[in-house]
């Protein structure tokens, strides 16, 4: 099923770029213009936004906003996640001019929406930038792209990664559970020695591997205010592709497609023993993983340098408003509710396990507790500090699909021993740069 | 005659190895809709094990408030309007190319063809900016309308009404003062009875099958076709995996409408197939 996804979101993002050809002529919005934002009055009169996401549930949520709010009544649509579908809808809306007033994009999306001017700039609302400090700071970053009094959207939630483990293996062998990523090669070892893999290398999910470069100070992209850059290859990336490389020769890793049946069994059997995952990946393991409850714990991710605190992050994503709404206050007004607030943060993360990217959000009360499945241990705590440690200034580059598509084409080599993972990300740079370059995009090389 | 049975034997033998490997995929989307919280990997696979069909469809039908059943209504409104009208429009242009001499009618015939070759989802984008300037985008009629068109439904209107409307039949209700359109009605559907079915079950599969217009028209769940509704909580089973069980069951319910249909239309397809094989 994840391959058809996959081919549906080529396609639909072939038709789109077909669209962005004929329309980003006369379009300077691609390099990141600066200049004011733009105004942010209030409407007079009661007010009705659209908003489409694809939280579960969401409606909950937005029930509770519009019984507090009789003049602002938001109208929710959900449907497909982004890639599979969502995404390419935005983009035709946009052009049809019947885009909601709201959208759910993920951070690695938000660029692809900035390139096509199709993000209201909120830095002129008084109530966003007012904001700023109650979000985390890389969050926050996430959704300026470090533009000084430009706001493209609010953070909705976070991915902040760390180390889940298999605590009763790793004590009944003996293996000190990993602080750097050298003992975590180590362990690795050890594990193989005990009949088992440390963990999955993931062949497709290159947002993960995006948030281990990210963790080790890398940077696959760049906007000098007109020129992008792409660097999918720097030295960290280096580091990093090198390491897990060592793990595949070795042998000491497994390379099961990710999200399969199969995948599941080897953390239900007890085969896979640790994952560097992001917070939202507590659910997957124990949906997964039934069979293994009480016997798993989460420790930070190993650090490159020992002493070191940095953390990646994978997934997360924003609520964004788009340019053509009439009511850019109004639906910033609901935006802000919707992931600051301390009712709709809790409902946002009991109904739809949302990790909120406030730095108040991090001590909800759901989320001080001890998780059953992790032996009661309270595990946010972990990734709570986690969120501190994700540096803020990773960007991504604004032809992400695409991106991900020809990296996982090369990883898919890499774990069968055809090529690299080093090659797969210097192929990946090059095809990036050429889709770049296809959609006028301009970028510097 | 033993000479005879073993041919006979191995016929049966490979249908029955065929029937073997179409239908295990099918058992399998059985068990495992029933498998409790979908673990599809809990237990054994073709067997029933950790039963609890029931218990998943009660959470099916109630998820959302039992957005599910909406979505099964829609795809039936959606597939019974727009086949069994694109079959009467598909069976009336057939029928008018077959019987009547036209100037033009080849071209229009052909043009029709071509239409065949275009898949459906290449339209699926001009379409939504086309429903968009007329402000139908999200609506009902932006996934039937489109639905009613059916050229290959046309060619095979086309193809039976020649082989099973004599001439000589329309000729007598000419003399006996029918006007063409009740010839149409009292004679000739009558006769096509079996092509309609056939030209009906062909467009229901397509309309059902349907899965690029609704996914880029539709932004209102509340509208979605059970294809694009199912897709939809199977883009989000990673991050919520609840609605691996909920997907499972679903696409096994959802196959329900189309195996009634063919079950109950079969045996006029037979003859119609039959019908248009002759000529």
């Amino acid at each position: 099923m994840r391959f058809r996804a996959r081919s549906i979101a080529i396609l639909l993002m072939s038709t789109l770029s077909i669209t962005a050809c004929s329309s980003s002529n006369s379009d300077d919005s691609a390099t990141g213009t600066t200049g004011a934002a733009a105004s942010c009055a209030p409407s007079s009169g009661p007010v009705t936004l659209t908003y489409t996401t694809w939280i579960p549930n969401i409606e909950k949520v937005v029930d509770v906003w519009n019984k507090a709010n009789p003049d602002i009544q938001v109208k929710v649509q959900t449907g497909p996640n982004g890639n599979g579908g969502t995404y390419a809808n935005f983009f035709n809306q946009l052009k049809a001019g019947n885009a909601p007033d709201l959208g759910h994009i993920e951070y690695d999306a938000l660029p692809s929406f900035r390139v096509q001017d199709g993000l209201a700039d909120l830095g002129g609302c008084d109530i966003v930038s007012q904001s700023k400090d109650k979000f985390v700071d890389w969050t926050w970053n996430q959704v300026t792209f470090g533009e000084e009094g430009h706001v493209y959207g609010i953070p909705q939630d976070a991915g902040p990664m760390a180390l889940f483990y298999r605590k009763d293996l790793f004590e009944k062998n003996n293996i000190p559970v990993p602080t750097t990523w050298a003992e975590y090669a180590t362990a690795a070892e050890k594990v193989k020695a005990a009949g088992g893999y440390i963990t999955n290398f993931s062949q497709s999910d290159i947002n993960q591997f995006a948030g281990f470069v990210w963790q080790a100070g890398g940077h696959w992209f760049g906007n000098d205010g007109t020129n992008w850059t792409v660097s999918m290859a720097d030295d960290a990336t280096k580091k990093v592709a090198d390491y897990w490389q060592g793990l595949l020769d070795k042998k000491l890793v497994s390379s099961v497609p990710p999200w399969t049946p199969e995948w599941d069994n080897a953390y239900n059997s007890s085969s896979a023993w640790t994952w560097v995952s992001a917070v939202w990946g507590a659910n997957s393991i124990s949906s997964g993983a039934p069979k293994t409850s009480g016997k798993w714990a989460v420790a930070p991710m190993p650090q490159w340098t020992a002493g070191d605190k940095a953390a990646g992050n994978w997934g997360g994503s924003s609520t964004a408003v788009f340019k053509s709404s009439k009511h850019p206050y109004e639906a910033a007004k609901f935006a802000l509710w919707l992931n600051t607030s301390t009712e709709a943060l809790t409902l946002l993360n009991k109904e739809a396990n949302l990790y909120p990217a406030t730095k108040e959000g991090a001590s909800l009360p759901a989320l001080k507790e001890g998780v059953a499945f992790y032996g009661n241990q309270p595990i946010y705590d972990v990734f709570a500090e986690a969120s501190t440690q994700v540096k803020a200034d990773f960007t991504w580059g604004p032809t992400m699909t695409k991106t991900y598509t020809d990296a996982s084409d090369g990883f898919k080599k890499a774990v069968t021993g055809q090529e690299t993972l080093l090659k797969a990300l210097q192929d990946a740079q090059a095809s990036t740069i050429t889709t770049l370059k296809s959609q006028s995009i301009p970028v510097k090389e | 005659m033993a000479a005879f049975k073993l041919p006979k034997y191995a016929a049966m033998l490979v249908m029955a190895v065929f029937t073997l490997y179409f239908l295990t995929p099918l058992w399998w989307l059985f068990i495992a809709s029933g498998k409790k919280d979908g673990q599809v990997t809990e237990g054994h696979a073709l067997l029933p094990d950790n039963f609890a069909l029931g218990e998943n469809l009660s959470d099916l039908f109630r998820y959302n408030d039992g957005i599910f059943l909406r979505w099964m209504a829609n795809s039936i409104a959606y597939t019974v309007g727009a086949a069994a009208i694109g079959t009467l429009l598909a069976g009336m242009c057939g029928y008018a190319l077959a019987k009547y001499v036209f100037r033009g009618r080849e071209l229009l015939f052909n043009i029709v063809l071509g239409g065949v070759l275009v898949p459906a989802t290449a339209l699926a984008l001009p379409l939504f900016l086309m429903f968009s300037k007329v402000s139908l985008a999200n609506t009902f009629w932006a996934v039937f309308l489109p639905s009613l068109v059916n050229p290959f439904g046309v060619y095979l209107g086309r193809i039976y009404a020649a082989a099973s409307v004599p001439d000589e039949l329309m000729e007598a209700a000419r003399i006996d003062g029918s006007s063409e359109v009740r010839t149409f009605f009292t004679l000739s559907v009558r006769l096509m009875a079996p092509a309609f079915v056939t030209i009906f079950l062909f467009h229901f599969v397509a309309v059902w099958n349907n899965f690029m217009l609704p996914l880029i028209m539709l932004g209102n769940e509340r509208l979605f076709p059970v294809t694009l509704g199912l897709y939809s909580w199977n883009t989000q089973v990673n991050q919520h995996p609840e609605l691996r069980a909920l997907v499972l069951v679903g696409a096994f319910v959802s196959l329900a409408p189309m195996v009634i249909a063919f079950l109950s239309l079969q045996r006029f397809w037979r003859s119609g197939l039959g019908a248009g094989s002759i000529k």
